[in-house]
């Protein structure tokens, strides 16, 4: 059963994945994005990380798309783009690599079993998944959590200097 | 959890391929920004498999701190390209040529 509901999770990731990269229309890719966002989550459920499909659902699904489309809306793009005409190069050094990949697989057993991973410690049931994230963060990595925050001080900065009116035109006058 | 490991695995090699082949083949800078978003999901698909199969919640933190720097680089992406189109009026990347030999 569980299983069964991995494979729909992994169908539709894949097929909304490809759609992001095939169709023309950006809105299309964005809107697609956001389906696979939700099955995203959905994995994350499954793997008993309720708090990251959580933050998830709210953060790229609500913050990171929404500003998306607000800018695919905003510039008005008139679909003239077409793929890259580097066809020929990308096709032979993707064969080369798959070979290389398939041989190195080969040779050191990958495809014969699957690895054994030892199942060491147990999830922690007793707590709560967000309660023992909180605990984690707070603690152990309580630097790189300030580290974090001031990431996005500096994009926020950046964001707002880079729009700002004759920065790029500023030379020329 | 009857689901090996190895498909979480597969899933994300699979996803974080497609992410590559977007980024290396499209012209709009909007369509590779969204496959960066792709290969970023494919890499926390990574993360929270195994964290939940090795009982450790590490994982699940730095998957906390890749959405942070995800978030940082859609605003500062998104702001790029508002800064090209309003100089360039197109967000093709054929007709960026300024920093090419």
């Amino acid at each position: 059963m569980e299983t069964l509901i991995f494979f729909y999770f992994a169908g539709v990731i894949l097929l909304t994945a490809t759609l992001v990269v095939a169709l023309r229309n950006p809105i299309y890719s964005a809107l697609s994005l956001l389906v696979m966002f939700f099955h995203v989550a959905g994995l994350y459920v499954m793997l008993h990380a309720e708090f990251l499909a959580a933050i998830q659902i709210i953060v790229y699904a609500g913050a990171i798309l929404v500003l998306y489309l607000f800018v695919v809306m905003l510039l008005n793009i008139k679909r003239e783009e077409r793929f890259s005409k580097q066809g020929g190069v990308a096709l032979f050094l993707g064969i080369v690599l798959l070979a290389e990949a398939v041989i190195l697989g080969i040779s050191r057993g990958i495809f014969v079993g699957p690895a054994h991973v030892p199942p060491q410690g147990e999830q922690e049931t007793s707590v709560g998944n967000t309660e023992s994230i909180g605990e984690i963060l707070y603690s152990t990595y309580l630097f790189p959590f300030e580290i974090a925050s001031l990431i996005l001080l500096v994009a926020m900065i950046g964001a707002v200097i880079l729009t700002k009116k004759g920065i790029l035109e500023s030379k020329s006058p | 959890m009857n689901v090996p490991v190895e498909f979480y695995l597969v899933l994300s090699g699979i996803v974080f391929l497609i992410g590559l082949v977007g980024v290396l083949v499209r012209r709009n800078i909007i369509i590779i920004l969204l496959s960066i978003e792709l290969m970023l999901n494919a890499t926390n698909i990574n993360f929270v498999a195994f964290s939940s199969y090795l009982g450790n919640l590490a994982g699940q933190v730095f998957v906390f701190f890749a959405l942070t720097v995800a978030a940082a680089e859609v605003a500062v992406g998104l702001a790029i390209i508002i800064a090209l189109y309003r100089h360039h009026e197109s967000i093709n990347v054929d007709d960026f040529s300024l920093l090419k030999w």
